[in-house]
């Protein structure tokens, strides 16, 4: 009887702690959602997943063909890597497509931002940009497609505007609500100081945007990465989008999900340094 | 010597909403600061205080009327007029010392002048050790005092202070009028202070103006010297507690109140 009352306490206790019901320990405090690291918890989830792949397959549940094991894939990435595949090597690939997401990435920034701290700061900018931008933002970069390959043909400069457009949009507009995140006192103080209007631009504005400025960097670079395969599945040479599809075309299973998850794994790493920047461009971010 | 003058100062707001009236946030204000004057505005809020300092800064363009300092017109803000924040609008990505020498850095000063004069300054308010700090890691205290010799490194003509330590504990407060009196001692600036707390305002001003709503007017002005005591005995909580201080507590509060009662029935 004290055995199982003893037992019962013990797994309420563990739920109890699991989903942070109860007084919390000193230097915690109690009701905060979501607190506590997730990084263990992160990793057991990673390699429950491949884990749970390779038993799958391993046990011959699913066919090779719409399933292959993860160790085939692997072997997969080994050949291809300076082998050819759908015309070029997954190195050749990778380039081709690195090429077109930071071109396209590299040209927003330069522009897209300008615009949207323009926007934040200049009505008349603002009435000029904003129609268009809020316009053709939400209709997905597939649906003018067919349009930009009527312009501007098949090579590299269709799939790199396609790109640019789809990752143009959330970074202006991020920078221009970085612009509004600015408290009037900061702008009020600097102006008190004898500042100028361009010395206020530079020093206040565009410096207090910048954590909205660095976050649409992350957005938009996300929206380049889901644009890029659409961009390369019509009439591309090389491109990882490209061997992914015509890797379908011949159901090569292996080579499909090798390019999703390499696709994944240099987005994953680029955003993990966008992190990076993140904590040494903006630290006061959140704290003040 | 220095003076600021504002001659039959009115301002007008549009109104609010659709159908409203418009809003008389101050009416016919005249009112001299000059030499060493420390003039304190009291009163509720929505009585035009603060639109009352960003007329002085220059943030507003009154409806009629005019604001001269040393006889020149205000036509704009500028450095000849500190201004020190209720929210002390530091900013985050600079560390204390570059936050100080904002300004000077505006008006391109050299490097090594900008750091002298924001280190004297720093030195001044006491936070001689954190100059490599940035606002996020200091307390509510002594990111006011980093906006207060922010506003000193420009060597203004007066200081406006817009309840600038409205957001802090009452003894970080009580520190905080200390060293405020102490640098007006020290700096002979004008000053132009807001407050809500009448302790406050009797204790630090020279000059105390008591303003009332709809349509914001100065309704009784004294003149004080509290704070002379302070500078001779240095015990501020004695000052506060001396009969005459809370007399003059007293009929303040008593003015106010019976302000409020008129605003309330009419």
């Amino acid at each position: 009887m004290s055995h199982s009352t003893s037992f019962k306490q013990t797994t309420i206790g563990y739920f109890s702690k699991l989903f942070g019901r109860g007084p919390v320990l000193p230097g915690e405090s109690y009701g905060a959602p979501g607190v506590g690291n997730s990084m263990g918890i992160s990793i057991v989830t990673s390699v429950a997943i491949i884990f749970l792949w390779w038993f799958i397959t391993h046990m011959g549940w699913v066919k090779p063909l719409f399933l292959p094991s993860p160790i085939s894939v692997l072997r997969k990435f080994v050949e291809i890597w300076s082998e050819d595949f759908g015309g070029a090597t997954l190195l050749t690939h990778t380039e081709a497509s690195l090429f077109r997401v930071f071109s396209a990435f590299f040209l927003a920034c330069v522009t897209a931002i300008p615009v949207g701290i323009a926007m934040g700061v200049n009505r008349v900018f603002r009435g000029i940009f904003d129609p268009p931008i809020e316009f053709y933002r939400p209709i997905p970069p597939l649906g003018y497609l067919p349009l930009t390959i009527i312009w501007l043909g098949i090579e590299d400069t269709q799939k790199i505007t396609l790109i640019y457009l789809a990752v143009f949009a959330p970074m202006a507009l991020n920078a221009r609500a970085g612009v509004r995140s600015v408290t009037i006192e900061q702008i009020q103080m600097a102006y008190s100081l004898g500042a100028s209007r361009a010395q206020v631009i530079w020093h206040v504005i565009l410096k207090g945007a910048m954590p909205e400025i660095l976050t649409g960097m992350r957005i938009g670079i996300g929206f380049g990465w889901t644009t890029l395969v659409a961009a390369e599945m019509v009439a591309a040479e090389a491109g990882i989008g490209h061997m992914v599809l015509s890797a379908a075309e011949f159901l090569v299973t292996d080579v499909v999900i090798m390019g999703i998850i390499v696709i994944g794994a240099i987005a994953y790493a680029f955003d993990l340094l966008m992190r990076f920047i993140e904590r040494k461009v903006v630290p006061w971010k959140g704290k003040m | 010597m220095s003076k600021l003058e504002l001659q039959k100062v009115t301002v007008i707001y549009p109104p609010p909403r659709k159908g409203s009236s418009e809003v008389h946030a101050l009416e016919d204000i005249n009112l001299t600061i000059e030499g060493n004057d420390f003039v304190v505005a009291l009163g509720a809020s929505g009585c035009g205080k603060t639109t009352l300092l960003n007329v002085m800064a220059g943030f507003i363009q009154p409806s009629s009327g005019q604001v001269m300092l040393n006889a020149k017109r205000i036509k704009g803000p500028g450095a000849d007029r500190g201004v020190v924040f209720q929210q002390h609008a530091l900013l985050p990505w600079l560390n204390v010392m570059d936050n100080t020498s904002f300004g000077l850095m505006l008006q391109r000063e050299k490097s090594e002048e900008r750091k002298k004069v924001a280190a004297k300054y720093l030195g001044l308010v006491g936070l001689e050790d954190f100059l490599t700090h940035y606002p996020y890691q200091l307390s509510g205290g002594m990111r006011q005092r980093v906006g207060l010799a922010r506003a000193l490194t420009s060597d203004p003509a007066i200081l406006l202070m817009d309840e600038p330590l409205g957001a802090l504990d009452a003894l970080t407060r009580e520190i905080m009028q200390e060293l405020v009196l102490d640098i007006w001692n020290q700096t002979k600036k004008m000053v132009f202070f807001i407050t809500h707390s009448v302790d406050e305002a009797i204790f630090m001003a020279t000059r105390l103006i008591v303003m009332s709503p709809r349509p914001g007017r100065i309704i009784k002005s004294y003149h004080l010297d509290f704070n002379k005591q302070f500078f001779k005995n240095r015990d501020a909580r004695r000052i506060k507690s001396l009969p005459d201080f809370i007399d003059m507590r007293q009929e303040v509060l008593n003015i106010i109140h019976s302000d409020e009662i008129r605003i309330d029935q009419g």
